[in-house]
């Protein structure tokens, strides 16, 4: 799960981590007074979406003055905010954050991941702050600093010290520089984050050493023990279909084609993905109903993938191993009366029982295309969907 | 031969009064699996399918010596279940648990790592379908009936792919030594190269088969370790080719975040290191029965 920006600085100065000062409005007039609150006469607005790459699209403004503040403000609020990170729809803008700027000196990467490799913490830090860490890897590679954590006893301060000390900090930056290292790994690891990212981390003209931006992800898994953090999601900036996919324990992500899927278990669920691709066609959506199959869950799907309206044609790939076929032949059965689907299904059963499954199938006496093979079905789903398209006949039902 | 488990490898199931539990150490006495015992706190005394329960992990080994643990406990308390079983002496465990905070898992590898090498459990897993030896023992949730004996080893990161796999072997008769899943998630107990390396020494096994997908840096490390110290023939399928950077598909380890983690970067490290790559899921079954031809 992703937080925005003054959460995630809200989060991090509770671990000791200094941030520039600055407060959120959800409206230009609110942004305005917020500005005259902080005192100053430079202030950045920074739209509040769940994205990289703010700046270079336009949300993230320097105003001089309240008038520029209000003008900034226009230009965010209600708009969608395309960055490289967003996909061309973008993530709505429905907040701000006003920030009183500071003077920069020097800009540092910092970034804390699960490094699958060593299975542990990482901390990588570059000397190349403000560009993306992938830009950073490309171009400046020698840069970068890495540093594993022992998970039994943490950061360590001498690692802080190796981490600055290569950046090339001066020493008497250095408390500040551990203090940022540790209260970023403390709240990486007390809250289950899985992502910290703070780009830049800047030096003030006046030796401050403050996170200019931050950026938190945290472990869905571990959000159960973490009930302040769940109440931070905010699904303005999420796919609906996906939270509510989420919301239903279904794991969905949307793409771009128009043949749905509905599979069980996540790999089959790629590999079937796959096939449609191979066979000619594009896959609308990766779903994964997970291990078992029953007749509610099935129906859940269906309303689910034929909520994306560029859906032509649906295949059905259940792989039944605990459950048998021809209780999912069922469910599917139950699912397509209840749902009165007018495109094209085509339902592939493999596993246990699959004889009787497919007799269910047949005897239904729906127009269910029905397939042996994995490669059959996705051949099967693409034909069905060029027929469709030929046809024209887009009729859809809810 | 098979690996990690055989005929009389002793089993005892983590959490085995919960339905899911219940159902799946049935069928894994059905299969021959030398089920001994089952472990809940507060519930020892207590049987299930016949097989005795114990409150504690010691407990059930000091009684049953078993040697191998299935976990079956619910995500928030699973992490400890597998270092209780660690430290009881327990040799091989299976976490099927989808769904433990990946800093539980930093922790559980941590804790191992307590041990020495030569007392130090093995686990496979968590988020995974299981490990079967057909014709031997079940530790695990799969179909048992997919799989024939014989002397392909399989190695999966996904539970139902891998049933596919099986089933396309199956249906050209051929058979499997030992298929162990080595779960979706991000930090798991055992990598690719760390079954392969015990497949390699297996001799039994002649053919091995690693199916993989997008996500983490397993698939490219295992490529490493077969171009320098495996001798027998590999075939591999990696899901994912269709799937977008930056998203998770399903499995929370199965996300592409770096150079090297998308498909088809995966499928072009494997080949440059001289495994066998099936092109697509449909012919994962015919890739491996061509190499086997050949090996033969």
């Amino acid at each position: 799960m992703d937080i925005h920006e003054y959460q995630a600085k809200e989060l991090l100065s509770n671990f000791g981590v200094a941030v520039p000062s600055g407060a959120l409005a959800y409206s230009p007039e609110q942004a305005a007074y917020r500005a005259r609150e902080l005192g100053g006469d430079k202030w950045i607005v920074k739209a509040q979406v769940h994205a990289g790459g703010r700046g270079k699209a336009g949300g993230v403004k320097l105003c001089n003055s309240e008038n520029e503040i209000h003008e900034a403000c226009d230009q965010m609020f209600g708009r969608k905010l395309v960055t490289h990170q967003t996909g061309p729809e973008g993530k709505g803008i429905y907040r701000v954050y006003v920030e009183s700027a500071v003077p920069i000196d020097r800009e540092i990467y910092l970034g804390f991941v699960l490094d699958r490799s060593s299975q542990r913490v990482m901390i990588v830090a570059s000397s190349e702050g403000g560009m993306e860490i992938e830009e950073i890897s490309a171009e400046r590679p020698d840069s970068i600093v890495r540093s594993i954590v022992e998970p039994a006893v943490g950061l360590q301060e001498f690692q802080a010290r190796e981490i600055a000390f290569n950046l090339g900090l001066e020493p008497r930056l250095m408390q500040q520089m551990v203090r940022t290292l540790q209260g970023c790994y403390a709240a990486f690891s007390e809250l289950d984050a899985t992502m910290v990212e703070i780009n830049p981390l800047v030096i003030t003209g006046d030796d401050r050493v403050l996170a200019l931006d931050a950026k938190m992800s945290f472990d869905d898994n571990a959000l159960f023990r973490h009930p302040q953090i769940a109440e931070l999601r905010d699904k303005s900036q999420e796919d609906p279909r996906e939270s509510r996919a989420a919301d239903r324990g279904l794991s969905y992500v949307g793409l771009d084609g128009n043949i749905g899927c509905i599979v069980n278990g996540a790999g089959l669920a790629m590999a079937t993905m796959d096939t449609i691709k191979l066979a000619g066609g594009e896959p609308a959506n990766f779903l994964d109903i997970g291990g078992g199959a029953s007749p509610e869950r099935v129906a859940k799907a269906f309303r689910l993938v034929l909520s994306d309206d560029n859906v032509q044609a649906v295949l059905v790939n259940i792989f039944a191993g605990i459950n048998r076929c021809d209780w999912v032949a069922e469910g599917v059965v139950q699912a397509l009366r209840e749902l009165e689907i007018d495109l094209p299904v085509i339902v592939r059963l493999a596993g246990t029982n699959v004889e009787e499954g497919q007799k269910i199938l047949a005897k239904s006496g729906l127009p269910i295309i029905r397939a042996t093979t994995l490669m059959e079905a996705a051949e099967r789903a693409v034909g069905a969907w060029r027929n469709d398209l030929t046809q024209n006949t887009k009729m859809r039902a809810v | 031969m098979s690996i990690l488990l055989d005929r009389d490898t002793r089993v005892i199931v983590q959490g085995i009064t919960g339905r899911m539990a219940r159902l799946h150490t049935k069928d894994m006495v059905q299969y021959g699996t030398n089920v001994v015992g089952g472990v809940v706190p507060g519930k020892g005394g207590e049987t299930v399918e016949g097989v005795p329960v114990f409150d504690t992990v010691k407990q059930a080994v000091e009684a049953t010596g078993a040697d191998a643990s299935l976990v079956f406990v619910p995500p928030p308390f699973a992490a400890d279940s597998i270092m209780e079983a660690a430290d009881a002496g327990i040799r091989y465990c299976v976490c099927i648990t989808d769904g433990i905070p990946a800093q539980d898992m930093i922790r559980v590898k941590r804790y191992m790592y307590r041990y020495p090498k030569d007392k130090r459990m093995v686990l496979t897993g968590p988020n995974c379908a299981g490990t079967i030896s057909p014709g031997k023992a079940l530790l695990g949730i799969m179909p048992g009936h997919i799989y024939l004996p014989g002397n392909v080893g399989i190695i999966g990161r996904s539970g139902t792919l891998g049933y596919e796999a099986a089933a396309q072997l199956k249906e050209r008769g051929i058979g499997v030594s030992t298929s162990v899943g080595i779960g979706g998630d991000p930090i798991n107990g055992s990598s690719f190269r760390d079954i392969l390396e015990r497949f390699e020494q297996d001799e039994d096994t002649e053919v091995i088969a690693m199916i993989g997908e997008i996500g983490g840096p397993q698939e490219a490390e295992a490529a490493e370790y077969i171009r320098d110290h495996v001798t027998k023939p590999v075939v591999a399928y990696v899901a994912g080719l269709t799937a977008p950077k930056g998203r998770t598909m399903g499995h929370a380890g199965a996300i592409i975040s770096a150079f090297g983690e998308s498909a088809s970067e995966k499928v072009e490290i494997l080949s440059a290191a001289g495994v066998t790559v099936a092109e697509n899921p449909a012919v994962i079954g015919e890739t491996i029965a061509r190499v086997i031809g050949k090996a033969a």
